[in-house]
């Protein structure tokens, strides 16, 4: 396919084409900005530079604690930021977010008909006590239930997120992917930095070292409780909402 | 002017136009004209709440009963938009509350929507209708407490999927006996918690009730009580379709579906016991639309029940469907219009069912009516999806998921473009489009030479350079809505077609190319569009101008810049303060 300065421009005159370069130029002089005009890949590789309001780090759970909680006997930890974009070129669907793109009200309702389908291959025949059970665990669209997205917010930053805590078995992934949303660089893939294909290895870990941070999450009750301290399927069933939490405020959490 | 109809005659006129398209030409003709059809509107769209502000639609149309708004970008539903973007229908509400008197109905779709809100309508407008609430947040039963309580003649309650916070289940309460006007409720993305008798009066209370959509908290063994209340229903949505099984709970359910003699459509199904389906199949005759696509039925359950529904107009249903099961549909139901195909479980890395672009295939050529089509899977072909183009020229809406990104041809281990170019070149009244698995810049040369009509594309990990957007925004002559997501595109094509997003409602472009000094140039030449720059990293200025931006949202205005905006969302324009 034949590329050419020629095709740019909404009509296919070299006058609107000049008027463009015209254009480009007299605002390359304003605003001294240079804006490359040959075709082709125009990708500029994201160069995180050093960050200026978040901090690298890991979050903290109650799994540092396991005497209780104290502060001062961990050290802070600077993670680099080494998983730039480098092209995840073969992104597999389940680590790429908002994608396939179906809506949130439907991958609740679809994590809860797992757990269903798993109950009625255990049991063969249907309605017995199993299934009253994963009735009650039932969630469908919104509500704070388990298996759901919950919301997380981190001190010091504007924004929220939302975890889906259903793709979840376990807190060391529940932790990673946080420390992805929050601590690392834009994750989703700027896709055509060729050449690599294999996931660049986290080199944090949910567990070792620390940040200025630790993962809580409020329950049912409303109290603010340490991420880690309850089973896997406790937890589900009774948190609300996540907080990451600068280490200094945390004290004194509930265990 | 030497003749001119008396304004009354006009009025009349006017009032046959049912489309706000034939109404916006009319109002174009002339001056006298256009104040004549202002003052007579009575029924507002708005596409993007951020392009017109409450005031300016008041002023021009001072008759409106009816407002529809739609507020975040569609790929909000994925999760793409951070939460606190925007969308806050309270301004409107407040402002139509002290102009639109008389207003009947509402209906939002992606708005955050307070409960201070719902309690403003449900006070405002005395003669207060339909509230229609899609995909929107913000609320709790409180709300629909007030709504419940004060608007008198409601006709229809449509919560949608809304998030909806469940504090009380009595809210139902709400409803006075004497409110007997509800013809449609849908409540199906309601929480755990409802009170079975105050939705048992309600429904007998309201002899108009045509479309009923229940929450999964209603038990089985409560619909037979609720039908035989409800017998003249037109659509109805079950709950949690289980129970221990039981010939009595069969037989009042296959009795209380019988009694049913106009229902049209179903829905619901979740947790779905099989032993349970054969008490709708008295109804399947009459089915025009059934909604499975939360049941987690297989064959041959699925497959009986699908085919004693041969008037069947739109299923949506699950991927347990299978190659088979899509053949059997595209037997017997030939008067199919819409197919969706959700998958079970997409995130499995092998496939958990056997459905392949053969099923699509075998519906596509059943079913000479389909026209709209949203299918996920694991592998296409292109000579699927040339023989699909040339079987369907009449395809409406075609949206295809391949679940792997950028996954090829699986035979060939081509990009798919020659497969999308078939659909484009050959369904020539195509409006909407979603790609998905390998596609180069040639696919979008493709669209951009042959979808002229095309209205909506949305585009995830495709391309190869800037010459795909350019294609697009050059040779799509009807795009309104433009939404792309982890493409190589980037300034030289935006900024080389820059004048063409005046002419469409707005583009969404997410982990793409575009660098910040571009989103500036473009925010400078043209004052009447909003440049939005949606960044979680800091303030794009920050960094370099070079630097691409993490997500940007450009819409045409005549509202001119927000200042609801949260700290991660800058508004490119000389005169925004952020």
């Amino acid at each position: 396919m034949e590329t050419t300065l020629g095709l740019l421009g909404g009509d296919d005159t070299s006058s609107s084409v000049s008027k463009m370069e015209h254009d480009y130029s007299s605002y390359t002089d304003e605003t001294g900005l240079e804006l490359g005009l040959g075709l082709g890949p125009s990708l500029t590789k994201v160069k995180k530079s050093s960050r200026t309001w978040c901090e690298y780090g890991r979050i903290l759970t109650a799994k540092d604690f396991p005497n209780g909680f104290i502060t001062g006997t961990v050290n802070n930890m600077c993670v680099d930021s080494s998983t730039e974009n480098t092209g995840n070129a073969s992104t597999s669907s389940s680590q790429v977010v908002g994608w396939p793109p179906i809506r949130t009200y439907r991958m609740n309702s679809f994590n809860q008909s797992k757990i269903t389908n798993a109950d009625q291959e255990e049991n063969g025949a249907s309605g017995n006590k199993e299934m009253e059970d994963s009735k009650k665990k039932f969630n469908h669209g919104n509500t704070k239930n388990e298996a759901d997205f919950v919301k997380v917010n981190m001190d010091g930053l504007p924004i929220g997120r939302k975890v889906d805590l259903g793709s979840h078995t376990c807190y060391e992934t529940l932790g990673k992917t946080l420390e992805e949303m929050f601590f690392k660089s834009n994750k989703t893939t700027n896709s055509t930095n060729c050449g690599e294909n294999e996931q660049v290895k986290k080199s944090c870990k949910l567990l070792d070292g620390s940040s200025g941070f630790v993962l809580t999450y409020e329950d049912k009750d409303g109290d603010w409780m340490l991420v880690g301290d309850v089973p896997w399927g406790m937890f589900l069933s009774t948190v609300k909402r996540l907080r990451i939490m600068r280490t200094a405020e945390a004290k004194g959490l509930g265990m | 002017m030497a003749h001119s109809f008396p304004e009354q005659v006009l009025k009349h006129l006017f009032s046959f136009l049912a489309s706000d398209k034939e109404r916006n030409s009319v109002s174009l003709v002339c001056k006298s004209w256009y104040e004549i059809e202002r003052r007579c509107r009575k029924s507002v769209f708005i596409g993007n709440c951020y392009s017109v502000s409450p005031e300016i639609m008041i002023k021009r149309f001072p008759e409106v009963r009816s407002v529809t708004l739609k507020g975040k970008p569609h790929f909000a539903d994925f999760n793409l938009v951070p939460e606190g973007w925007g969308a806050y229908v309270e301004p409107w509400i407040i402002a139509m509350s002290r102009s639109y008197p008389l207003l009947e109905e509402i209906r939002l779709k992606r708005m955050v929507v307070s409960d201070e809100s719902l309690e403003l309508i449900s006070t405002s407008f005395d003669n207060f209708k339909v509230l229609v609430l899609l995909s929107c947040e913000g609320f709790t039963t409180d709300g629909l407490a007030a709504i419940a309580a004060n608007c008198r003649n409601l006709r229809e309650l449509d919560l949608g999927e809304s998030e909806v916070e469940d504090l009380s289940s009595d809210w139902l309460s709400h409803f006075p006996d004497s409110c007997t006007s509800l013809v449609s409720l849908n409540i199906s993305c309601l929480g755990p918690e409802i009170s079975f008798s105050d939705l048992e009066r309600l429904i007998a209370h309201s002899p108009n009730l045509k479309t009923l959509r229940l929450s999964q908290a209603v038990p089985l063994e409560k619909l037979p009580d609720l039908l035989c209340h409800a017998s003249q229903l037109v659509e109805f949505g079950t709950g949690a379709y289980s129970s221990e099984v039981r010939s009595d709970i069969f037989s009042n359910l296959e009795e209380a579906f019988s009694g049913c003699k106009r229902l049209e459509g179903l829905s619901g199904f979740w947790d779905v016991e099989a032993a349970y389906l054969p008490a709708i199949y008295p109804v399947c005759s009459r089915l025009t639309s059934l909604n499975l696509s939360y049941a987690t039925i297989q064959s041959p359950d699925l497959d009986k029940l699908i085919s004693q529904c041969h008037n069947l107009q739109r299923l949506w249903v699950l991927d347990y469907i299978e190659d088979t099961g899509l053949q059997a549909l595209a037997a017997s139901c030939k008067n199919l219009e819409e197919l969706r195909v959700f998958p079970s479980d997409p995130f499995l890395p092998e496939p958990n069912v056997i459905l392949t672009e053969q099923g699509l295939v075998a519906v596509s050529e059943g079913c000479p009516k389909l026209q709209t089509v949203l299918y996920f899977c694991r592998q296409m072909t292109n000579a699927a999806l040339v023989t699909i183009a040339r079987n369907r020229p009449n395809m409406i809406r075609f949206r295809l998921c391949v679940i792997e990104p950028r996954a090829p041809d699986y035979l060939t281990l081509e990009p798919l473009d020659a497969g999308f170019g078939a659909i484009v070149e050959q369904c020539k009244e195509l409006r909407r489009l979603s790609l998905s698995g390998l596609l180069t810049d040639r696919v979008f040369e493709y669209i951009g030479t042959h979808a002229k009509k095309l209205e909506m594309l949305s585009i995830a990990f495709a391309g190869d350079s800037d010459m795909g957007l350019h294609h697009v925004l050059s040779g799509c002559e009807s795009l309104r809505k433009l939404e792309i997501r982890d493409c190589p595109f980037g300034d030289e094509a935006l900024l080389a077609n820059a004048a063409k997003l005046e002419t469409m409602r707005s583009l969404w472009m997410s982990s793409c190319s575009v660098s910040f000094g571009a989103c500036k140039l473009l925010a400078q030449k043209l004052p009447k569009l909003n440049v939005e720059v949606i960044d979680e990293m800091g303030p794009p200025d920050m960094r370099p101008e070079s630097s691409p931006v993490d997500k940007l949202y450009i819409y045409r205005t005549v509202a001119g810049p927000r200042f609801d905006m949260p700290g991660f969302v800058w508004t490119l324009n000389e005169d925004a303060k952020h």
